[in-house]
């Protein structure tokens, strides 16, 4: 194999401060966080960055040698577009190194008031083809653009090829089955949803209770899971439940399993794709750092010597503890299903 | 104002029907009160019994019937093959195209167009923007209530096109509902068959594969790599709230079975008096599991049912 043209940088999620520094320090070459509101798609209680925080992260991102990219990833809402055009300006003046958009509306405003910022296009926005990318970056000047977590390893390949975006991709973390900024399953039982509010399955939805069977997870009434008494129990994210299908009860849609791309490194490396993003603002800042950690350690390793790669047992058991339903997979990567 | 004509477009069929099915049920299309009818796959591109050349016949026959049609791009394009599929539909000149995704976008800028339900546009200025790609009439996204479109593209100051003319709101108004998309096909995934090797086992489900939830209540339904609602949308009380809203077509979403009666209440409620009560009893009776729900038109969850 020959040696990978580019180091991809690392990107990992700042949902607080303490997450933000953890994060720096632990060697991401690059933070992204959200404001507290529903400008941003982890619009969780107790997460995201005050203007005080902000400033601070910041500083020390940039102290360290870290970007810090902005989310503002959720769509501008009818009723106060101008919030969103605020948070632009807001990124501008703090001096954020990219923001993360995926509303025309919302790039647009950005194009035309605040040129210099940097803008990446956001998984949000679904742009699964080099068209699309090219779409955005022809009109909205889009530098780099982040892919769904839908497509195969050759799929990625073949958009980096056509694009003159850079290219974003998800290393790991929760797995989206669905293609991101086009989901309604969560407004559909709750009324709130990734594009409305910057939420999925939002917790002030989410009920459990003892039934017959055993402890039953419910959205907004609607019975998600029910779980036996030695049953490991999960978040109750619409799509990864236990239905009925034909008489058949299953994870219908997705089983609760994370994302893990350490395999597939090399490839992503190859094909030049310009950064992997690690999922999680909404997770602890010790599953940050220890995340970060591990994928520092791979990027390095396998940039310096990539014919000599492979996925060290130590990674797979620091990162094995913090995959959902303690499994991970590559997602649709590699297709096992195709 | 209040006693406008509010026109019926028949969505696209969303799910996988024989050609022979799909000949009938346009036949009977053509002799409906549908103004415009969008036809194309656009859900799997596995999907084969109907080809781009097999659509435009079809949209001929429809058209020398009278109605206006839309030929529509697929929502989520993956494969390079995918991408040449949109660019035929987007080349070809005789009909209008409904974009599916920013794909689209890209090869429709600069002519007239029709924005699909799956392009998002949350807010005035995103709509504006896409006026100036050249967008004539938009879908609204599905999960987006009636104060919000009102504000969108409201009838007393519309967003207006690039010469000028005001922009068309359509409004989802029946049918099971496409919530989501996936690059995995979950009804592949139920037969316990690849993806590629799928057996075509759609065609045994005319109106998708329905999910329950452990208690056995309807709740979604399995349709290839789209999920949909098990209950239909269904805004056949809402005609003088969307006329207010400023919207001017309403879109039914087929079901397979009898669809025209579907559009006949449709049309004796919105323009020739018949009273919702009466409606709402005939189709409630002619619903698929799940009934009938119109939560989102009124910034609730989708799967209620607000009576007004």
């Amino acid at each position: 194999m020959s040696a990978p043209s580019t180091k991809p940088q690392l990107v990992c999620p700042a949902g607080s401060l303490r997450a933000l520094t953890l994060a720096v320090d632990a060697g991401a070459d690059a933070v992204y966080l959200g404001l507290k509101d529903a400008t941003n798609a982890r619009n969780f209680a107790g997460l995201n960055f005050d203007l005080a925080q902000a400033r601070e992260g910041i500083a020390h991102a940039h102290r360290r040698g870290a970007q810090v990219l902005m989310a503002l990833n959720t769509y501008a809402d009818a009723q106060e577009p101008e919030r969103w055009y605020r948070a632009v300006d807001v990124a501008a003046e703090l001096g954020a190194d990219a923001l993360i958009c995926a509303d025309v509306a919302v790039l647009a405003y950005a194009r035309d008031h605040q040129p210099s910022l940097r803008l990446h296009l956001s998984v949000q926005a679904s742009a699964t083809t080099y068209e699309a990318i090219e779409f955005y970056r022809e009109r909205y000047g889009i530098q780099r653009a982040v892919l769904p977590r839908v497509l195969t390893l050759s799929q990625v390949g073949h958009v980096a090829r056509h694009t003159r975006a850079e290219v974003e991709v998800f290393g790991f973390g929760s797995l989206c089955v669905m293609v991101e900024g086009r989901c309604a399953l969560s407004s559909y039982a709750t009324g709130q949803s990734p594009n409305t509010a910057g939420v999925c399955s939002p917790p002030s939805a989410v009920r459990w209770a003892d039934g017959p069977q055993g402890v039953q997870a419910r959205l907004n009434d609607v019975l998600i899971d029910v779980y036996a008494p030695d049953e490991p129990r999960g978040y109750p994210t619409l799509c990864k439940g236990r239905f009925h299908v034909e008489g058949v009860r299953d994870y219908a849609l997705e089983e609760p399993t994370s994302l893990n791309t350490l395999a597939v490194l090399p490839q992503l490396m190859e094909m030049g794709v310009a950064a992997i993003k690690i999922e999680g603002r909404q997770r602890s800042p010790a599953y940050v750092e220890q995340v970060t950690r591990v994928w520092r350690q791979a990027i390095d390793h396998c940039a310096a010597q990539p014919a000599r790669y492979t996925v060290q047992p130590q990674w797979v058991a620091d990162l094995g503890r913090w995959a959902e339903g303690q499994q991970h997979t590559l997602g649709a990567y590699n297709r096992p299903w195709q | 104002m209040s006693n406008d004509r509010i026109a019926f477009t028949v969505g696209p069929v969303l799910y996988y029907w024989s050609r022979k099915t799909l000949i009938e049920f346009y036949a009977g299309i053509a002799e409906s009160p549908a103004d415009t009818v969008v036809l194309g796959e656009v859900v799997c591109s596995r999907r084969h019994e109907m080809k781009l050349d097999d659509w435009r016949d079809l949209a001929r026959d429809l058209a020398a019937a009278g109605k206006e049609v839309v030929l529509a791009s697929q929502a989520l394009i993956e494969s390079e093959a995918e991408l040449r599929s949109l660019r035929r539909i987007a080349e070809q000149g005789d009909f209008l195209v409904e974009a599916g995704d920013a794909s689209a976008l890209r090869n429709l800028v600069g002519r007239p167009f029709v924005l699909g339900p799956h392009v998002n546009v949350y807010s005035r200025p995103a709509l504006a923007e896409h006026a100036r790609l050249g967008a004539v009439r938009w879908v609204a996204p599905l999960e987006l209530p009636l104060d919000a479109i009102a504000r969108i593209n409201p009838p007393e100051q519309p967003v207006c096109t690039s010469h000028n003319v005001p922009l068309v709101t359509e409004v989802f108004g029946f049918g099971r509902l496409p919530l989501a998309f996936s690059a995995r096909c979950f009804t592949a995934r139920h037969f316990h068959l690849p993806k590629d090797e799928c057996g075509f086992r759609c065609l045994e489900h005319p109106d998708g594969l329905l999910l329950s939830t452990t208690e056995g209540e309807p709740f979604l339904a399995l349709n290839g790599i789209q999920t949909q609602s098990a209950a239909q949308h269904c805004l056949i009380g809402e005609a003088q709230a969307l006329r207010a809203a400023g919207v001017r077509r309403v879109r039914l979403s087929p079901c397979s079975q009898r669809f025209t009666e579907v559009l006949q209440w449709f049309d004796r409620v919105y323009h020739q008096g018949t009273r919702v009560d009466e409606a709402r009893i005939a189709l409630d009776a002619l619903s698929l599991p799940g009934g009938l729900v119109n939560g989102f038109a009124h910034r609730q969850a989708g799967l209620q049912q607000v009576f007004a």
